[in-house]
């Protein structure tokens, strides 16, 4: 098919051809093409809310000319399930599994923190078993979210056999937390005062296994992937936060560490018993995704540091505190006893009461800060659930960045924050 | 938290660690701003476990920019901007959750804002408050003077009404049967 007429006597005289000249129909011929606002080749792109490199229900709408991102913005809300609205009428018992759904890569971190946000208001210090056993799952579940994220990351860039090696661990890591607590993913683990559960026996002795295996399957991945030529090609310099953006977009976590400021609130504030605990917090200099990489993987060695310690140290013990407001009753009492069925349903129903006060409490987890900011008036319920999710002020850092970057690195800076789509819509 | 609850010493006492700072610092807000600072609510005093400082409407991006250079305070992080919905007059409180990363203090201030008045933005202070402070007018309906782009953020732009209003229901579903529409109007640079 020839170019019509009018087309034609353009090309005569060297004029330009829009898109209006070229004739419609035939497979080759330019429409006019509705997202062409410009009228040359800059065009909007759609990516996402359900596109495999973005991560969760997470949408980007860029103007891109070629294959360089000129302007972009970010929507996002797709699995926004209300959970502040739901902490305002839930009781503080059955807020415990909306916590698991924050950050579903690492759920057992947001148990804890919330728990500690609700003990805090109540004044209540549980058991030293209670402790040691939180902080193995916070660093279990802080392995299980590095690995997901630099093998994400990975997988995006196109190196998929180091995800499988990360996978397996992951797989184990799991199985462990199954034996704890009967879940896998959604764990719901703690409880208010105590942990669900306490740890089977041996349960130790498999961690401190998996910790063995896993140290060297870290090394393995270390060796397969940070010398890679086409890795440090498609990541060096790719995504650049320096300290003072990061400061000014409160980033938090292993994005702040990359870029070289030494943040971290398990040394800073601590809380739990990581004051008694060894660990380095890993600094990096540049802030691109190669040192997000390098610090999320020299963690997740210091994490198994911490794991191998904290089994050490843990003794047996009770893991309830014997609070009668939160202690939530014995099977063997509640079905033979009157009064244990009554206390039963009293707490189950109605639930306990905190007394009014308000507190902001916060905890390193995997990707940043993780705040819960409980407002309460008395009663069963809180009068604000407020919870501050590391991702939702990293997703906001992603349009600065992006703008100028080409599409391709746009997935790995998008892999190398760790947005999850579960913490940042809550 | 009531006055008398112990603070239970495995998530570290803050008020044995920052109470000198943080009277010192207070002193100096009351000397520099005067009136603006309307109440402070000490821990020990109120049930909270860092101050709150309220500080009237027109003078919050002042005092958070002050706050964030001047040497003894330096809280250089914005931890977090939210509200609450506290069904009195003034209606909202809207709240700041700062940190300082050289002493690692931290302070909790406080704005009283009622339905028809706004707010001035801290965008100029910190960028950071861009989505927390659209998360806020989404969620309360709390507005926000001089913000560049104050649109709905968790919610489509379509709904109606705040969702974390008391009086809003908690199943106000609404249902939307197309997509979000693209607005090509964020993509002129």
């Amino acid at each position: 098919m020839s170019i019509d007429s009018r087309a034609e006597e353009k090309l005569q005289k060297n004029e330009k051809i829009s898109n209006f000249d070229l004739p419609s129909g035939g497979h080759y011929s330019v429409e006019h093409d509705p997202d062409d606002l410009w009228g040359d080749s800059r065009v909007i792109v759609n990516i996402g809310p359900t596109h495999p490199a973005m991560h969760g229900a997470l949408r980007m709408v860029a103007k891109l000319n070629g294959e360089t991102i000129e302007k972009s913005y970010c929507e996002f809300g797709y699995t926004h399930r209300a959970k502040e609205k739901l902490g305002e009428n839930r009781t503080y018992h059955q807020f415990v599994v909306y916590t698991d759904r924050l950050n579903y890569c690492s759920a057992l971190i947001n148990n804890v923190t919330y728990a500690m946000a609700v003990e805090r208001l109540m004044g209540i210090q549980v058991p030293d078993r209670a402790v040691w056993l939180r902080m193995i799952c916070c660093e279990m579940a802080r392995v299980i979210d590095h690995i997901i994220c630099v093998g994400i990351n990975a997988v995006d860039l196109g190196a998929f056999s180091f995800f499988l090696y990360g996978f397996h661990q992951r797989e184990e890591a799991y199985s462990l937390i199954e034996r704890l607590c009967g879940a896998r993913l959604t764990t719901s683990y703690t409880r208010i005062g105590g942990l669900m559960a306490d740890a089977p026996e041996g349960w130790e002795k498999q961690v401190k296994d998996w910790v063995k295996r896993t140290r060297t399957v870290i090394d393995e991945m270390d060796a397969l992937l940070t010398g890679n030529k086409i890795w440090c090609q498609r990541t060096v310099g790719v995504g650049v936060m320096d300290a003072q953006f990061c400061q000014q977009y409160s980033v938090t976590g292993p994005t702040v560490r990359a870029a070289g400021l030494n943040y971290d609130l398990r040394k800073d504030q601590p809380s739990m018993f990581y004051k008694d605990i060894e660990f380095d917090v890993p600094i990096a200099q540049n802030g691109d995704v190669f040192d997000r990489y390098l610090v999320r993987m020299e963690e997740i060695r210091q994490s198994l540091n911490v794991i191998s310690q904290c089994c050490e140290r843990l003794k047996k013990g009770p893991i309830w505190v014997e609070d009668k407001r939160v202690r939530i009753p014995e099977k063997d009492v509640v079905h033979n006893t009157m009064e244990g069925l009554i206390h039963h349903f009293k707490f189950f129903m109605t639930g306990f009461e905190v007394p009014p006060g308000e507190a902001y409490t916060t905890f390193e987890a995997a990707n940043g800060e993780l705040g819960f900011y409980i407002s309460s008036k008395g009663g069963p319920t809180a009068h604000r659930m407020r919870i501050r999710g590391p991702s939702f002020y990293h997703f906001q850092t992603l349009t600065p960045i992006c703008d100028g970057a080409k599409v391709g690195d746009m997935v790995g800076i998008l892999g190398s924050i760790n947005i999850i789509a579960g913490e940042l819509d809550r | 938290m009531n006055i008398n609850t112990p603070v239970p010493t495995i998530y570290g006492d803050l008020v044995e660690r920052f109470s000198e700072i943080w009277s010192n610092q207070i002193r100096a807000l009351k000397e520099r701003f005067g009136d603006a600072i309307e109440e402070v609510q000490l821990p020990r005093e109120f049930p909270t476990e860092v101050p709150n400082v309220f500080v009237r409407r027109d003078q919050i991006a002042a005092v958070l920019a002050w706050m964030k250079e001047i040497p003894d305070f330096e809280y250089g992080y914005l931890s977090d901007l939210t509200a609450t919905d506290e069904q009195e007059r003034p209606r909202f409180h809207v709240i700041y959750q700062l940190l300082s990363r050289k002493t690692m203090a931290r302070i909790r201030l406080k704005v009283r804002v009622d339905e028809d008045q706004a707010v001035p933005t801290a965008i100029g202070v910190w960028p950071a408050a861009n989505w927390a402070e659209r998360e806020v007018w989404d969620m309360f309906g709390v507005r926000f003077e001089g913000h560049p782009d104050l649109r709905r953020i968790l919610m489509d732009v379509r709904w109606e009404g705040h969702p974390l209003r008391k009086d809003y229901p908690v199943r106000g579903y609404q249902f939307f049967p197309t997509p979000e529409p693209i607005d090509p109007t964020l993509l002129e640079s």
